[in-house]
C-alpha cells in the first residue's frame, strides 16, 4: 500500500530448489512441521504409566478430541478410523495459527533485489496452503463415502434417477454443493487469518501502544476457532458422506416437504 | 475516475454490502440458539456444536466479501 503498510496477497519468494520456487509460507510450514515433530518426540518418547504434567495435558486434549469424534460418528470403530485425519488437520492448523504470533515473523528478512522479504510468513495467509488442506479434506470425504457405500450407491446420491425430476435436481445441487466445499474450506481459513493480519497491521499503524494486545488475543481465539471449524466440518461432512442414501420414497417425502 | 480511487471505493462497497446479509443471519442464528438453550438447558452442548457449524457456514459469506475486496484492492 502507498502509505507504507506492507500487505501482499501472494506469498513472497525467498529462494528456489531445483527450479521450484520456495516461498516464505513454505519455510514457515516446515517450521510448523519441525515444531510438531519435536513435540511428538519429546512427549511421545517418554510415555509413562503414571503421566507427568505435559503428558497429562496432551492426553486430556486428545481424549477430548476423540470423545467429540466418537460422539459425532456414533461408534468407536468409526471414530478410530477417522480420528487421525481429523486430529492431524486440527493440530496442524492450530499450531500454524498460534505460531503466527511469535516475534520471528516479520523481523527476519532476506534482501532480494534491494527489497526486504520476510523469511517467515503466517502459513494460513497463503491460499495455496489452505487450498491444499481443503483438497486433502475433500478427497478424504469423497473416498470415505465411496469406500463405505460403494461407487454406485455413493454415486446415486448425486445422480438420482429414482426420485423423478425433483430428485434429479436435488442430486445435482448436492454435487455442486460438494464441489463448492473446496472453495468455502480454503477461503474461510485464508480469509479469516488474512483479514486478521491486515487488521492487526492497520491498528498497529494507528495506535501502536496497548490496543493491539487485546486484538491479538482475539486473533488467537479466531485461529483456534478456525482450526476447530475446519476439523469439525470435515468430520460432519464425512458423517454425511458415509450415511446411507435416501430411498426413493423417503427422498420424495423430503422433496414434498 | 482514477483506477486507484475506483479500487478503493469498490473494496469499501464490496465489504460494506457483503457483511449485511451474514450480519442478519448470524444475529438470527445465535438468537435462536440462545432461545433453544433457554428452553432446554440440558441440550446446550449439542446446540452449541451445531450453532458453531452454522456460524462457520454463515460466516464464510462475509469472508468471501472481504477476500474479494482484498483481491480487488491489491491485484
Amino acid at each position: 500500500m502507498e502509505s507504507g503498510l506492507h500487505i501482499s496477497l501472494a506469498a513472497e519468494r525467498v529462494g528456489s530448489l531445483f527450479g521450484l520456487p520456495i516461498t516464505n509460507t513454505v519455510v514457515t510450514s516446515w517450521l510448523v512441521i519441525v515444531f510438531l515433530l519435536l513435540g511428538a518426540i519429546i512427549v511421545g518418547g517418554r510415555l509413562k504409566l503414571l503421566p507427568g504434567k505435559i503428558q497429562n495435558a496432551v492426553e486430556m486434549l486428545f481424549e477430548y478430541l476423540f470423545g467429540h469424534v466418537e460422539q459425532t460418528l456414533g461408534s468407536e470403530k468409526l471414530a478410530k478410523r477417522y480420528f487421525p485425519l481429523i486430529a492431524t488437520i486440527f493440530v496442524f492448523i492450530l499450531t500454524a495459527n498460534m505460531l503466527d504470533f511469535l516475534p520471528i515473523f516479520g523481523t527476519f528478512t532476506l534482501v532480494e533485489g534491494g527489497e526486504h522479504v520476510p523469511l517467515f510468513h503466517a502459513v494460513s495467509t497463503d491460499l495455496n496452503t489452505t487450498l491444499a488442506l481443503a483438497i486433502i479434506s475433500f478427497v478424504a470425504i469423497e473416498l470415505s463415502g465411496i469406500f463405505t457405500l460403494g461407487v454406485l450407491k455413493y454415486g446415486s446420491k448425486f445422480v438420482n434417477v429414482h426420485g423423478g425430476a425433483m430428485g434429479f435436481i436435488v442430486g445435482l445441487l448436492e454435487l455442486i454443493g460438494n464441489l463448492a466445499r473446496l472453495v468455502s474450506f480454503s477461503f474461510r481459513l485464508f480469509g479469516a487469518i488474512f483479514a486478521g493480519e491486515v487488521l492487526l497491521m492497520v491498528i498497529g499503524s494507528f495506535v501502536p501502544l496497548l490496543l493491539p494486545v487485546p486484538l491479538m488475543a482475539f486473533e488467537m481465539f479466531i485461529g483456534l476457532l478456525q482450526a476447530g471449524i475446519f476439523a469439525i466440518l470435515t468430520l460432519a461432512f464425512i458423517k454425511i458422506a458415509i450415511a446411507e442414501p435416501h430411498t426413493s420414497t423417503s427422498s420424495a417425502q423430503v422433496a414434498a416437504h | 475516475m482514477d483506477i486507484e480511487v475506483a479500487k478503493t471505493l469498490a473494496m469499501a462497497i464490496v465489504v460494506g454490502l457483503g457483511v449485511i446479509g451474514p450480519g442478519i443471519g448470524l444475529g438470527l442464528l445465535v438468537g435462536k440458539a440462545l432461545e433453544a438453550i433457554g428452553r432446554n438447558p440440558e441440550a446446550a452442548p449439542l446446540i452449541q456444536t451445531t450453532m458453531y457449524v452454522g456460524i462457520a457456514v454463515t460466516d464464510v459469506l462475509a469472508i468471501f466479501a472481504v477476500v474479494i475486496g482484498f483481491i480487488i484492492k491489491f491485484t
